[in-house]
C-alpha cells in the first residue's frame, strides 16, 4: 500500500496512530496531580513537537543522506514565517495559501543559497551556509526592517488590507473557518483532554512530510544521495555530476523548513528574526544528531525529546525540587537540590549541551542507535540459548 | 582623509580580536586537524578570568568606623578591601585599578590548563573521526562552558573597567597635523593592538626561531614523519593547544574593558572567527592574521555614513559577503596551502 514496504508501512502507520493519538497519549497523569506538570498534552507544546519535527525531517534528508552540515538552515524557516504572515496581511487569513507561499518562497532561496553553498563541500560548506544565514538575519534586523518590522517582528494588524476575506471573516489564522487555536476540551475522570484543530492541520503535514521522506530514502534518488556521503569522489570519477543531486536535496530540505517555518507563523501569526540566528540553526542539528542523522525516526524523535525536555525541564524551580526531596533528612535534601539545581530550570541548556556531548562521543547514531544496541542486546541473549546461533568464519 | 584614518584605527581593534581567536584556531586546526567550535568559549573564559581577578580583588569586609554614628545613632561601617588590609593602602588600590592587566599573569596558566584537559580529555579522542562529529562535540562543549559561566556570573554583562591611566582618548590627528578632535581614539584600543601585535609576534617567533617551533612546523607539515624519527609529536601538539588556548584566553582577557563580557561573547566572535579562518585559508597562520585584520578593517569602513548611504546595511553583512566571495573565487582561501582540508 502507499508503495511501500510492509516495514516501511508499519512504520508509517505506528507514527500516524502515534500523532494522532498524542493529545491523550501525552496526557498520562490526570491533571491536577502532582505528575501533571510532566504531561506534554496541551496544544501548544504538541504543535512544536510536530513542526521542528518537519523541521528535523527535512535537515535530515539533506545531512542524513548527503552528510553535509549546513549551519544555515534556520534562515529558510525564518523565511517561511514571513512570507506566511505577509499573506495573512495581504490576502486572507486562510492557511493555505500562506503554507503554500512559505514553502514556494522557501524553496527559492534555497535554490539560491544552495546554488552557490555547494560548490564547496566538508567545513567550507558549513561556513558558507553560516555565512548566508547570519546575512540573512542581520539584514532582517536592519535594512529589511520594512519588510520584517525589525525587532519588533512581523505581526498582523487590522488595518490590513486581506483583499480575499470579508468583513465578517475570522481573526485568527484559519483553515475555511476553523481557527487554528480552537479546541475542544474532553474531561474523563480527572483526566482531561485537549483537541486542537492547529495541532491536528500540523500533525497531518507531519505525515506527508513522514512519508514523503521514506519515499526519498527508499528511491534511487536517496540512493544517489547517499552514495554521495560515502565517497563523493568516486561518484565524480564515473563521469557522473552529482551537483544537481546534492541541490535537489538541498531545496527539499530547504521547502521542509519552510513549511515548518510557515507552520509556526499560522499558529501564532508572529514572525521575528531571531527565528533565523545561527543558535536556531543549531538546534536543529542538535535535533538530529541527537535523534539519530540518517534515519527515518531519528529526527523527530530528537525534536520531540529536545522540546519535551526544554519545556518540562525549565519549568522545575527550587521550590518543585525540595518538594522531590521533602522524604529525606534536610542536610541531604539540600544537598541533592543543590546538586540539581544548576540542570534544570534557566539551566537547561547545561543539561542539553551535556546530553548532547555524551550523544556525540558514545552513541554516534544517536538514540535510534541507543534502541537498535538495547534490542540487539535482548536479542543476541535470546540466542544465545539456541544452539545454532553462532557465527561461521566468512573464509 | 581624517575620517579614512579613524576608521582604519577603529578596524584596528576588532581586527585584532579576530586575529588572535583565528590565530588560535588555525594552531589548533594546522596542528591537530581538529575543528575547534568551543574556541569562541575560551575567549570568554579568558575575559571571565579578568572579571573574577577584579571581583576578587573587590572583596571587601564590613569594619566599624571609628569616627562615630550616622543620623539614627547606629555604628557606621566602612567596606575594606581584603587587598588593602593585606598590601597596604596604595599597593591594594593600585591592584584594584590594574585588576585587568594584572589578569594576564593570571589567566596564562588558567588558560593553559583548560587547553591541556581539553586536549587530552576529550578532543584527543576525536581525532580519527570526521570533521562533522569534531563540529558537533566542540559544539556542544561550548553551550556547556557557556552555561557553566552564565551559572556562576549571571546573564549580564559585568563592567570591567580599564586602568584609570589608559580610561581616556587619545587625538591621534593632532600629530599628523589634523584639527583636533577629529581622529580621537581611546588609549586602551591603542594598547589592545599593540599587545595583540606583540602576542602574534611572540607567536611567530616561538614557531620560526625555537627547537620545539620547528619540530611543530615540521609536525604540520608531515606528522607521520616526524613520528617515525623518534619525536613525541602528540606530546608537542597538546602544548600547542594549550598555547592556542592561552592566546585566545589573552585576547578575552584584554578585551573585557572594550565590551563588557557577558557570557554569549564567545559565539558571537565564534562565528566571525570561523569566517576569518577560511577567508585567511584553512591551516595558514599568517592568513588568519592577514584576514582578521583586513576583515575588522571592512567592517568599520563598511559602518561610514558615506558608505552605509551608498549601500544600506553593508555593515551588517560584509564580512560574510567577503567571506561569500572569496570562498568562490578564491577555493583555498587568501594564503591556503594544498591538500588541506581539500575533500
Amino acid at each position: 500500500m502507499l508503495a511501500l514496504t510492509k516495514k516501511d508501512l508499519s512504520l508509517l502507520l505506528v507514527v500516524a496512530v502515534i500523532t494522532l493519538a498524542a493529545p491523550i497519549i501525552l496526557n498520562p497523569f490526570p491533571s491536577g496531580s502532582g505528575m501533571s506538570q510532566f504531561n506534554a498534552g496541551y496544544p501548544d507544546l504538541m504543535q512544536r513537537f510536530v513542526i521542528y519535527g518537519i523541521f528535523a525531517i527535512g535537515f535530515n534528508i539533506l545531512f542524513g543522506l548527503t552528510g553535509y552540515l549546513s549551519f544555515g538552515h534556520a534562515a529558510f524557516l525564518g523565511v517561511g514565517s514571513y512570507s506566511a504572515v505577509w499573506m495573512f496581511k495581504l490576502l486572507s487569513l486562510n492557511v493555505i495559501p500562506a503554507i503554500m507561499l512559505s514553502v514556494v518562497v522557501a524553496g527559492l532561496f534555497s535554490v539560491l543559497i544552495g546554488y552557490v553553498s555547494l560548490r564547496r563541500s566538508g567545513i567550507y560548506f558549513s561556513i558558507l551556509t553560516l555565512a548566508f544565514a547570519q546575512m540573512s538575519f542581520n539584514l532582517a534586523y536592519s535594512v529589511l526592517t520594512p519588510l520584517t518590522n525589525g525587532e519588533t517582528g512581523l505581526q498582523l494588524s487590522l488595518n490590513d488590507p486581506r483583499i480575499l476575506d470579508g468583513a465578517s471573516a475570522a481573526t485568527y489564522p484559519n483553515l475555511f473557518g476553523a481557527q487554528m487555536n480552537d479546541s475542544t476540551t474532553i474531561a474523563l475522570g480527572n483526566w482531561s483532554f485537549t483537541f486542537s484543530v492547529g495541532y491536528y492541520l500540523c500533525a497531518i503535514l507531519l505525515l506527508l512530510a513522514f512519508y514523503i521522506s521514506i519515499r526519498i530514502f527508499r528511491s534511487p534518488f536517496g540512493m544517489m544521495l547517499r552514495a554521495v556521503k560515502s565517497n563523493q569522489q568516486r561518484m565524480n570519477y564515473t563521469g557522473l555530476n552529482t551537483r544537481p543531486y546534492t541541490l535537489a536535496a538541498f531545496v527539499i530540505s530547504g521547502m521542509y523548513a519552510g513549511l515548518a517555518g510557515g507552520l509556526l507563523a499560522s499558529m501564532d501569526p508572529l514572525a521575528g528574526a531571531d527565528r533565523m540566528q545561527w543558535t536556531a540553526s543549531g538546534e536543529v542539528v542538535l535535533m538530529t544528531i541527537l535523534g539519530g542523522a540518517g534515519t527515518l525516526l531519528g529526527p523527530v524523535l530528537g525534536a520531540g525529546f529536545i522540546k519535551y525536555f526544554e519545556n518540562i525541564f525549565s519549568k522545575i524551580n527550587e521550590g518543585v525540587l525540595q518538594a522531590w526531596f521533602a522524604f529525606m533528612p534536610d542536610g541531604l535534601q539540600d544537598f541533592f537540590v543543590a546538586i540539581i539545581y544548576p540542570f534544570v530550570g534557566k539551566g537547561w541548556h547545561l543539561t542539553l549541551g551535556l546530553m548532547f556531548m555524551l550523544v556525540v562521543i558514545f552513541l554516534p547514531g544517536g538514540l535510534v542507535e541507543g534502541g537498535q544496541r538495547i534490542g540487539r542486546m535482548f536479542r543476541r541473549k535470546s540466542r544465545s540459548e539456541t544452539p545454532d546461533g553462532k557465527t561461521t568464519p566468512a573464509e | 582623509m581624517d575620517a579614512i584614518l579613524l576608521q582604519l584605527l577603529n578596524g584596528l581593534d576588532k581586527g585584532s580580536a579576530y586575529a588572535l581567536i583565528a590565530l588560535g584556531l588555525t594552531l589548533i586546526f594546522g596542528t591537530l586537524g581538529v575543528v575547534n567550535f568551543a574556541h569562541g568559549a575560551i575567549f570568554m573564559i579568558g575575559a571571565f578570568c579578568a572579571v573574577t581577578l577584579s571581583k576578587l580583588f573587590n572583596m571587601s569586609h564590613k569594619a566599624t568606623e571609628p569616627t562615630g554614628t550616622d543620623f539614627l545613632g547606629n555604628p557606621k561601617f566602612d567596606d575594606i578591601l581584603y587587598v588593602v588590609d593585606w598590601f597596604g593602602e596604595d599597593a591594594g588600590a593600585w591592584m584594584v585599578d590594574w585588576a585587568v592587566p594584572l589578569a594576564i599573569l593570571f589567566a596564562v596558566p588558567i588558560m593553559l590548563a583548560v587547553g591541556f584537559i581539553m586536549e587530552r580529555g576529550l578532543i584527543k579522542h576525536f581525532y580519527k573521526r570526521p570533521h562533522a562529529d569534531q563540529i558537533l562535540v566542540t559544539f556542544g562543549l561550548a553551550i556547556v562552558l557557556q552555561e557553566v559561566i552564565k551559572y556562576f556570573y549571571g546573564a549580564n554583562p559585568i563592567p570591567t573597567p580599564a586602568p584609570e591611566a589608559f580610561r581616556g582618548s587619545f587625538d591621534f590627528g593632532v600629530l599628523l597635523g589634523f584639527d583636533p578632535n577629529a581622529v580621537i581614539y581611546p588609549y586602551w584600543r591603542l594598547i589592545y593592538f599593540a599587545f595583540s601585535a606583540l602576542i602574534i609576534g611572540g607567536v611567530f617567533a616561538f614557531l620560526q626561531f625555537t627547537t620545539f617551533g620547528m619540530v611543530v612546523r615540521a609536525g604540520m607539515a608531515d606528522r607521520e614523519t616526524v613520528g617515525l624519527l623518534g619525536i613525541n609529536i602528540d606530546k608537542r601538539f597538546t602544548i600547542m593547544f594549550g598555547i592556542a588556548a592561552a592566546v585566545a584566553g589573552l585576547a578575552g582577557v584584554m578585551y573585557a574593558p572594550i565590551n563588557s563580557p557577558n557570557y554569549h561573547m564567545g559565539m558571537d566572535f565564534l562565528v566571525l572567527s570561523f569566517v576569518v579562518v577560511v577567508v585567511g585559508g584553512m591551516g595558514s597562520l599568517p592568513g588568519a592574521v592577514l584576514a582578521g585584520f583586513l576583515l575588522g578593517i571592512l567592517e568599520s569602513f563598511a559602518s561610514m555614513n558615506e558608505i552605509k548611504n551608498i549601500l544600506p546595511g553593508i555593515d551588517q553583512i560584509i564580512i560574510y559577503l567577503v567571506a561569500i566571495i572569496i570562498l568562490l573565487t578564491r577555493p583555498r582561501g587568501l594564503m591556503g596551502r594544498k591538500g588541506v582540508m581539500e575533500d
